[in-house]
């Protein structure tokens, strides 16, 4: 009884050996046990879907029957180039490019003092102070925004207590930027937006300004540098591939976004909300998949702009 | 060498992280607001009523429960997959191995309307249904990548000696993962899972675009923000989250301190 337990036993350690050998002496067949299943689920749930939302944006909705029509056809890339929608994709643009462009002025400094200063605690504080936001509920923090900038709300009665209302009156009935309150202008979804990104910012910058070797900085003072012709000459040119891999971030992030205008500004249409409106409410989703293509056909442009600047070297 | 920061620096820094922080604090000091009707500031007077009303409002703790539900589920999953494959791209090169890790970056790497509107596209080509899986396909997906980090960072500063000392004390490949890989990883993938866990209980976008009729908390809290019903309510439910997502962010960042890419980067 007990012998033959043990024999049996002994047996299935013989097979897991003989399976163990077999492993290690095949690493190509290790390789795709370890491989298959993540690679699987990628290919049918994500790539399958991708190709889902591609092959739709050539699909059309039967105006009748509210029915999607499974035929090829290039009338929702027309329906694109109308004026309405052209003008939506180059304020969402340029959108984009004003957040992206507060940030890196913002999120320098910051990146900067963490690089080049801050030590031991200090700077596990600041790193923790800069990654908490990042990782804290979007919602929440975009809830805040919509208490931040109401028009009875903290940003407001600050100003009121410094008398500076006369300023927020002016800056609100500028064109364009302006609104009736705040939290109903595009100043405030610029704003929410530069608040919502900006660690994306801090932490590519404050990487690649770490990767700068100290010996260039003093070899630069060395040679009769100021220190402020060491930082425009040295640290920031070092420092581009940060700030481009950052821009990344914060460019594609607005780009995407629908949540944010649809909170805080005056419900002008960004490219996500008509997607989601599209896909929603119109129950368009053909025409919702053409133009979610958009924001990935200007992503790839601006990739490219930034690889020629190094930016995935410092990713 | 190192001089003290100019003034201009240090105003500008400390005012950025104030920036970044003082949303967070006002949401702490309207959960306690005794106003229910507007926003204003400075509250009128202190209350702690709020969440009691709160405690008892079954539509919360419904989000509640299915939000936990689905980031379990997510994180479950996302722990298996990223964990192999992490194992097969840590050391190995073969043909195709930027793309496979493009391929895992992708889901979180473009905007979540794409990913949203792509998954739905595909439910609707194959005629699915949503359900309470299709949110967790859906965040599953794309918290992979998070787990597969911190494996990756934990993998590469794990000795390649370690592996080969314990081959070569006789122990077979089963052995060696159950007591060298496992024991080595195990902070690592905590980690992950934590974050992958935050990640999932917090996100909307792909949520909205895979749910359906099913409400989970960040769900409740849009439609809170789009049309505000119980303003106190949200306030505490705001705080609630706050709390919940910071515990596990915290855990993480504290169980990867070494390594080469800190877990939230």
């Amino acid at each position: 009884m007990h012998s033959s337990a043990s024999s049996i036993q002994t047996m299935r350690l013989g097979l897991i050996r003989k399976l163990s050998d077999y492993l290690y002496h095949h690493p190509r067949t290790t390789l795709a046990l370890l491989l298959g299943p993540p690679l699987l689920w990628f290919a049918v749930m994500y790539l399958g879907a991708l190709f889902a939302l591609l092959a739709n944006s050539f699909f059309r909705l039967d105006d009748y029957t509210g029915q999607v029509v499974r035929e090829l056809g290039l009338n929702n890339f027309i329906e694109l180039f109308q004026p309405a929608n052209r003008d939506i994709v180059i304020r969402t643009t340029l959108m984009s490019l004003l957040v992206t462009l507060a940030c890196a002025l913002i999120g320098f400094p910051i990146a900067y003092y963490m690089a080049r200063y801050a030590r031991g605690a200090k700077k596990a504080l600041l790193y923790v102070a800069i990654m908490l936001p990042l990782w804290s509920s979007y919602l929440v923090r975009l809830y805040a925004w919509k208490l931040l900038l109401a028009k009875e709300g903290a940003i407001a009665w600050s100003l009121e207590k410094m008398h500076l209302t006369w300023m927020l009156d002016a800056v609100l009935s500028a064109p364009v930027i302006g609104g009736n309150s705040l939290s109903f202008s595009p100043l405030g979804t610029l704003i929410v937006f530069v608040y919502m990104w900006l660690p994306f910012m801090i932490l590519p910058i404050q990487a690649a300004l770490e990767r700068i070797p100290p010996s260039y900085i003093e070899a630069s003072g060395d040679l009769g540098a100021k220190d402020s012709t060491t930082f425009w000459k040295i640290i920031l040119p070092l420092a581009m591939p940060g700030v481009a891999a950052g821009s990344i971030f914060t460019f594609s992030l607005t780009l995407g976004d629908y949540i944010i205008p649809q909170v805080i500004g005056n419900s002008t249409p960004y490219i996500g909300n008509v997607v989601y409106t599209q896909q929603g409410v119109a129950g368009n989703i053909p025409f919702a998949a053409a133009f979610s293509l958009v924001p990935i056909i200007v992503i790839c442009v601006y990739l490219w702009f930034a690889k020629r600047k190094g930016a995935f070297d410092a990713l | 060498m190192r001089s003290k920061p100019p003034i201009a620096l240090n105003v500008a820094v400390w005012a950025g992280v104030a920036f970044l922080h003082i949303p967070l604090l006002l949401i702490i000091v309207y959960a306690f607001s005794a106003e229910d009707k507007s926003y204003i500031f400075p509250p009128p007077g202190l209350t702690t009523k709020w969440f009691a009303v709160a405690w008892e409002r079954d539509d919360v703790w419904r989000a509640i429960r299915l939000s936990i539900q689905v980031a379990c589920w997510s994180t479950a999953i996302a722990i298996v997959l990223g964990t192999l494959a992490a194992a097969a791209l840590a050391r190995t090169k073969f043909f195709g191995r930027d793309f496979v890790s493009i391929l895992l970056i992708l889901p979180i790497a473009l905007p979540g309307i794409i990913t949203g509107i792509a998954l739905r596209s595909g439910y609707n080509a194959l005629d699915i249904p949503f359900s309470f899986w299709t949110i967790v396909i859906g965040h599953a997906t794309f918290c992979v990548v998070v787990v597969y980090n911190n494996a990756v960072a934990r993998l590469r500063r794990t000795s390649p000696s370690l592996l080969e000392a314990s081959m070569d004390l006789g122990a077979n490949m089963f052995q060696t993962l159950r007591f060298i890989i496992l024991p080595q990883l195990g902070s690592a993938l905590l980690a992950g899972g934590l974050l992958a866990f935050a990640l999932s209980f917090d996100e909307v976008i792909v949520t909205t675009f895979t749910a359906g009729q099913q409400t989970t908390l960040p769900i409740w809290m849009l439609q809170e923000l789009i049309r505000p019903r119980q303003r106190p309510v949200t306030n505490v439910v705001a705080v609630i989250i706050i709390a919940l997502t910071f515990i596990p962010i915290i855990a993480a960042y504290w169980l990867t301190r070494g390594d080469e890419a800190p877990a939230a980067h």
